[in-house]
């Protein structure tokens, strides 16, 4: 048996397996929306700093003012409303007391609210701080998180200002940038190592491209093997003088195939409908994935060698996906995670793909700036085949 | 093969676990035969027959097919062999034609050979006319014809059928034993083929193993083994008993001249007996009983008598429901069987 006859027959055999991915017409508009919904649903539930609070927030003025005046608390009112006026970020409305804002946001009807408390005036007129309440809904802490940025922000931009203005009129012989200078010195600014400022989902379309690809592999594999045992089309390859090793061939090459077909369209998807651009070599890309695919085919045997029908394979595969999509950091930042997690995360080589991945897609990228990750892929998928090959042999002559 | 066997099978063994399916077997089978495994579900045969086809490593012993070792020389035995289970091999997503084409070109047929064959084939079984329709629209006669065909693209010397018939209806199963000894006759192809199927081996096989609990238990042509029964002065009596109850057809089976005895319905007993006293015995018990006998009649023995009279149970015991195979313990249809000696 030639290596050339090994690797005609596992063409053949990878042939057969897409002619019959390409006949399932089911199975194709899947391959499609699967990745299609796990990008919307990722990508838009997950708020990004780019998007609008969407629940209304409660202004409520308490201020009991000073010698009948309440002229500081309804300057803070007016200015505050003309920002919201030009930047559209949120709506507001009105409330009475705090009690009400509470039962307001307990039934869901405010996102959060702002108080001005009774001494308001009075503290600014007695030259002291005046206190600002921002109230947040606990039950949301990502949208709570939001306001409370955007409020805060804004806040100290308005007293800023205003610092600036009561020292400009103490002071005329300072112009205005630099009373402005002597109020905040620092000024901040943040920039990302490429030009344009990246979403969410320039974070999770790498992970996402690398978790699909990957998986197919994993899971496909033993999927696609364990099915043909169970209705007994394997034994008709079984019989044939074919090598055991153009089976697995062929078949690990026809779920690369749909891999990389996924991975595709998730690609298309990300930069044609969700904006996604692409900093690095599109070839590079490529690369990386078949990468990513080469390392978990050692994994993907194993498991196909342990699983006897299609239906174990299918719950272990539901079984390792999970904790594999979470702890690789395809979602979420693995630097979230606590200390465990990221030991665990460390081991799985989906880990370092999405990472190359993302620095690819997202940084712009080159192979020395990757380097580890790809000699951690290229490792662990040697040791893995290395630990499948023998594994599968035995499988194979029961 | 200097003796004229394609196949000789010695000390076979195959264990899986503690449970051992195929039992320490040695048979040969003459080139151009037709050879059958009769028995019961679990009884071994489809062990015994992946275990030939290469597709199954013996525990223990050996098994050389065309003068090569089914584990040494795996590759050469499957050259000459072609394998049609229960669990047809095809893909129904893929035409007939491109089945046909994939399991060809894994046994490195030419292309134009292939093409040529495959046309072949297909006329053979009145097929051509569904060359490119998909398998998954055929019925399931046409889908066994399929299976069958795909099983000869590479022109096996010997051709392994596993309970071919099962799940067919009469019509289709008569065309698939036409076809079978029309292969045999025409092509000289030797065929091993296990079923449970008393007709099946009856209609179609030079010689039998009647194999029981991983052993075979007796091996002959359908002729001698039928003798085993009239030459051992032994009968098959037919009893009808118009008022027949589980007492009297009881006392009948723990008859000292009775060998085996089955119920048919709730008036019919199938019962094996010797000596020359048996009818009168049987009489004497069911007249005891007040039983009303409306027949007694003395049949030609079947295969099916053979078996229940060397096994002292019934083939079909289990084998009309045969449940999902699975290739390890717990296939045994021990639960289910009776013994009625």
């Amino acid at each position: 048996m030639t290596a050339q006859t090994i690797l005609k027959h596992s063409l053949r055999i990878a042939q057969k397996d897409l002619m019959e991915l390409f006949r399932n017409r089911l199975g194709l508009v899947l391959l499609i929306v699967m990745p299609l919904f796990m990008m919307v649903m990722v990508g838009f539930i997950y708020p990004s700093n780019g998007a609008s609070i969407n629940s209304p927030i409660a202004i409520v003025n308490e201020d009991a003012g000073f010698h009948n005046s309440t002229l500081p608390s309804q300057t803070f009112i007016t200015v505050f409303q003309g920002i919201n006026n030009q930047t559209g970020m949120m709506t507001l409305t009105d409330a009475s007391s705090l009690a009400e804002v509470k039962d307001m946001v307990q039934r869901g009807e405010l996102g959060g609210g702002i108080v001005i408390p009774s001494n308001f005036s009075e503290s600014v007129f007695s030259g002291l701080q005046g206190t600002i309440i921002i109230v947040t809904d606990d039950s949301n802490p990502q949208i709570a998180q939001m306001i409370q940025g955007v409020l805060e922000s804004v806040f100290d931009s308005m007293g800023t200002m205003q610092a600036q203005q009561q020292l400009q009129a103490a002071n005329p012989a300072l112009n205005a940038s630099t009373a402005l200078a002597v109020v905040k010195p620092y000024n901040v600014q943040t920039q990302g190592v490429v030009a344009g400022s990246p979403s969410y989902f320039d974070f999770i379309a790498p992970g996402i491209m690398a978790m699909t690809v990957m998986m197919s592999v994993m899971t496909g594999l033993p999927v696609a093997i364990s099915q043909e045992k169970e209705i007994g089309t394997m034994d008709g390859m079984m019989v044939a003088p074919v090598n055991r090793l153009s089976i697995l061939l062929g078949k690990t090459l026809a779920q690369t195939g749909r891999g990389l077909i996924q991975g595709v369209i998730i690609l298309a998807l990300a930069v044609g409908i969700f904006g996604v651009a692409i900093q690095g070599s599109i070839l590079l890309v490529f690369a990386l994935l078949l990468l990513g695919v080469f390392s978990f085919v050692g994994l993907g045997i194993v498991i196909t060698s342990f699983t006897k029908d299609q239906e174990t394979a299918q719950m272990l595969m539901m079984t390792l996906m999970f904790p594999m999509m979470f702890l690789s950091g395809v979602f979420f930042p693995i630097q979230q995670m606590p200390w465990y997690m990221q030991t665990i995360s460390q081991f799985l080589p989906l880990t370092y793909a999405s990472s190359a991945l993302r620095k690819v897609m997202v940084l712009g990228a080159g192979i020395p700036q990757i380097a580890n990750e790809l000699i951690i892929l290229i490792v662990f998928g040697i040791v893995m085949i290395a630990i499948a090959l023998p594994v599968f042999k035995r499988m194979m002559t029961r | 093969m200097d003796n004229g066997n394609i196949i000789e099978v010695k000390n076979l063994t195959k264990t899986f676990g503690k449970f051992t399916a195929v039992d320490d077997i040695s048979f040969s089978v003459k080139k151009g035969e037709i050879f059958g495994l009769l028995g019961p579900n679990g009884a071994g045969k489809s062990t015994t027959l992946r275990m030939l086809s290469t597709l199954s490593r013996p525990t223990k012993g050996t098994a050389i097919i065309g003068g090569f070792d089914t584990v040494k020389h795996d590759m050469d035995v499957r050259k000459l062999i072609g394998i049609v289970s229960e669990k047809m091999i095809i893909y129904n997503r893929l035409t007939a034609e491109e089945n046909l084409r994939f399991f060809g070109s894994l046994f490195n047929i030419p292309k134009d050979t292939l093409s040529k064959r495959i046309d072949e084939l297909l006329e053979l079984v009145n097929l051509t006319k569904w060359k490119k329709a998909q398998v998954g629209t055929f019925s399931t006669g046409m889908r066994q014809r399929m299976n069958v065909v795909r099983a000869l693209l590479n022109m096996p010397q010997v051709l392994f059928l596993d309970e071919p018939t099962l799940g067919l209806d009469p019509q289709s199963s008569v065309e698939i034993r036409e076809f079978v000894r029309k292969l045999n006759q025409e092509q000289g192809t030797t065929v091993i083929i296990t079923t449970h199927m008393m007709l099946d081996a009856d209609l179609l096989c030079d010689r039998i193993a009647i194999v029981d609990h991983g052993k075979i238990i007796a091996l002959d042509t359908s002729t001698n083994l039928k003798k085993i029964i009239s030459g051992a002065n032994t009968m098959i009596i037919k009893l009808e008993i118009a008022n027949l109850t589980p007492d009297m057809a009881a006392s009948i089976k723990t008859l000292q001249c009775v060998d085996a005895a089955t119920q048919e319905n709730s008036t019919q007993l199938h019962v094996i007996v010797h000596g020359e006293e048996a009818f009168d015995s049987i009489i004497d018990v069911v007249r005891k009983k007040n039983g009303k006998i409306t027949s007694m009649a003395n049949l030609q023995p079947s295969l099916e008598d053979v078996f229940l009279h060397i096994t002292g149970h019934e083939v079909r015991d289990s084998a009309d429901q045969k449940i999902k195979q699975e290739h390890g313990p717990g296939r045994r249809f021990g639960g289910t069987q009776r013994r009625v000696r």
